[in-house]
């Protein structure tokens, strides 16, 4: 898998996220997002909701069924429930992230881990992916209720045979990328938290860069509209959501 | 694995036929059982389950999944809440394997996978709007709305990461069998879809059957 539009300008904004840490964003369409991997065997939680109308959010089930797709990579687009397209996969050098094995959540983690506290470690405690996302949902009005399907991001589950998972620790190598394109305005929401299925005998602690940038105009010609005939059909509904100027930011 | 169940229809508490795309919601206590049966065969019985006391409390698939190691749900299988509990253990099934990757049907979705003039089409998340409308004391709404189980949908999964509707292993006739854990509230949809080959075009109905603890 090659990482197929590697971009060139100076980022908007960048940062690192530490390992076991939560945040949250808004990212506004037409934004590039690009996710790197730093030391290898990183896990990135993602969800995403419409900022204008939370009841509209990610919608794992509708993106594989549409796509005919298990795991997610270049030319996956991301549904929400509503048939629209929250982003794109505009280049991945990994091939395989995970969309179907949730979070850890604190007594996971407290079972192989074991719980490091707050007050014995202060921001060195072992945060778990469920409640990391219960934090950045209640920072919008959202709650357990609104919690969904999530992506783990350079983490890949597969499937034998007969249905049983795998989690593969040797996914992804340090300086791993995959890049997204907004399509629509977007609240998301993100932890590096561990995988829930992630092996590691000690509490897995691999930072994420995240870099901003400007996303070129999607052409017709785009791939991730042309991946799939579905696909073009999601964009369609994102321009029609466009038309009546929702989700235009101004 | 297939296992019979020992229970007749003659003993059950409560029984009750769903038509092909209509909705049904009640109350299944903690130690009832409860049959779905699928009574023509190759249909979808989109399921949600809530707790009782704590609605905000659901059904989690990926939980669920994760916890059995195992994509399909079968015979044994602890279908998990979004707090790890379980809600409910299948205990006799005639069908062998059910899905929980692949969603319920939306009028939004369709668009995507067939059309945009589908939109208007009935579709199971419609189904459940409409019953939590109506059942408005339960206290759900649309945030509710998540990730289903597809009872009798067979939706395999390969080795290289694809995923495909196929024909269904259900027949008619064949039933899943499951013990409540605790108190839950099952909603089902009996998917009204017309646009896949996977029901032959021709959604069916389904017949629900609760019996009392022995």
């Amino acid at each position: 898998m090659t990482f197929r539009s590697p971009p060139t300008a100076a980022p908007l904004y960048e940062t690192v996220l530490e390992g076991g840490k939560h945040w949250s964003f808004t990212a506004r369409r037409g934004t590039l997002l690009r996710l790197i991997d730093q030391q290898g065997g990183a896990n990135l939680g993602m969800l995403f909701y419409n900022p204008q109308n939370p009841l509209e959010r990610y919608n794992a089930p509708d993106t594989l069924k549409c796509q005919h797709t298990f795991k997610l990579t270049h030319g996956h687009c991301l549904y929400s429930d509503m048939g629209r397209i929250f982003c794109s996969i505009v280049a991945d050098s990994v091939g395989w992230h995970d969309t179907v094995a949730g979070n850890a959540d604190k007594a996971l983690v407290a079972k192989r881990w074991g719980l490091k506290t707050y007050q014995a470690h202060r921001n060195g405690w072992t945060q778990n992916g469920h409640d990391a996302f219960l934090v950045e949902a209640g920072k919008y009005g959202l709650g357990r209720r609104d919690l969904a399907a999530n992506v783990n991001w350079f983490s890949k589950v597969a499937v034998g045979a007969e249905g049983a998972m795998a989690f593969d620790p040797a996914n992804s190598p340090a300086g791993s990328a995959v890049e997204l394109r907004f399509e629509m305005d977007t609240l998301v929401l993100v932890h590096t938290c561990p995988h829930p299925m992630n092996p590691a005998l000690e509490y897995p602690r691999q930072p994420v860069a995240l870099e901003f940038r400007t996303a070129d105009p999607v052409g017709s010609d785009d791939y991730c509209r042309n991946f799939r005939p579905e696909n073009g059909r999601g964009f369609e509904n994102n321009a029609i959501y466009h038309l009546c100027g929702c989700g235009t930011g101004s | 694995m297939l296992k019979e169940s020992a229970l007749t229809p003659a003993t059950a508490a409560f029984r009750e036929i769903i038509p092909a795309g209509d909705y049904w919601v009640k109350r299944i206590d903690r130690d009832q059982i409860f049959r779905i049966v699928d009574l023509e065969g190759n249909q979808a019985a989109d399921t949600l389950f809530f707790s009782a006391t704590d609605p905000a409390e659901r059904y989690s698939a990926v939980d669920t999944i994760r916890e059995q190691g195992n994509v399909y749900l079968g015979l044994g299988s602890k279908l998990r809440s979004t707090s790890g509990a379980v809600m409910l253990e299948i205990v006799a099934d005639l069908v062998g394997r059910h899905d929980t990757l692949g969603g319920a049907c939306a009028s939004e979705s369709n668009t995507v996978r067939y059309a945009l003039e589908k939109r208007t089409m009935h579709a199971c998340r419609d189904s459940w709007l409409l019953a939590l409308a109506e059942h408005d004391a339960l206290g759900l709404t649309k945030r509710d709305i998540t990730h289903n189980i597809n009872f009798f949908m067979n939706v395999p999964v390969t080795p290289e990461g694809g995923l495909s509707f196929a024909d269904g292993v259900s027949g008619p006739g064949k039933y899943v069998e499951m013990r409540a854990c605790m108190d839950v509230i099952a909603l089902i949809s009996n998917c009204p879809q017309l646009n896949n080959p996977c029901n032959g075009y021709n959604p069916t109905p389904i017949e629900v059957l609760i019996w009392d603890p022995a």
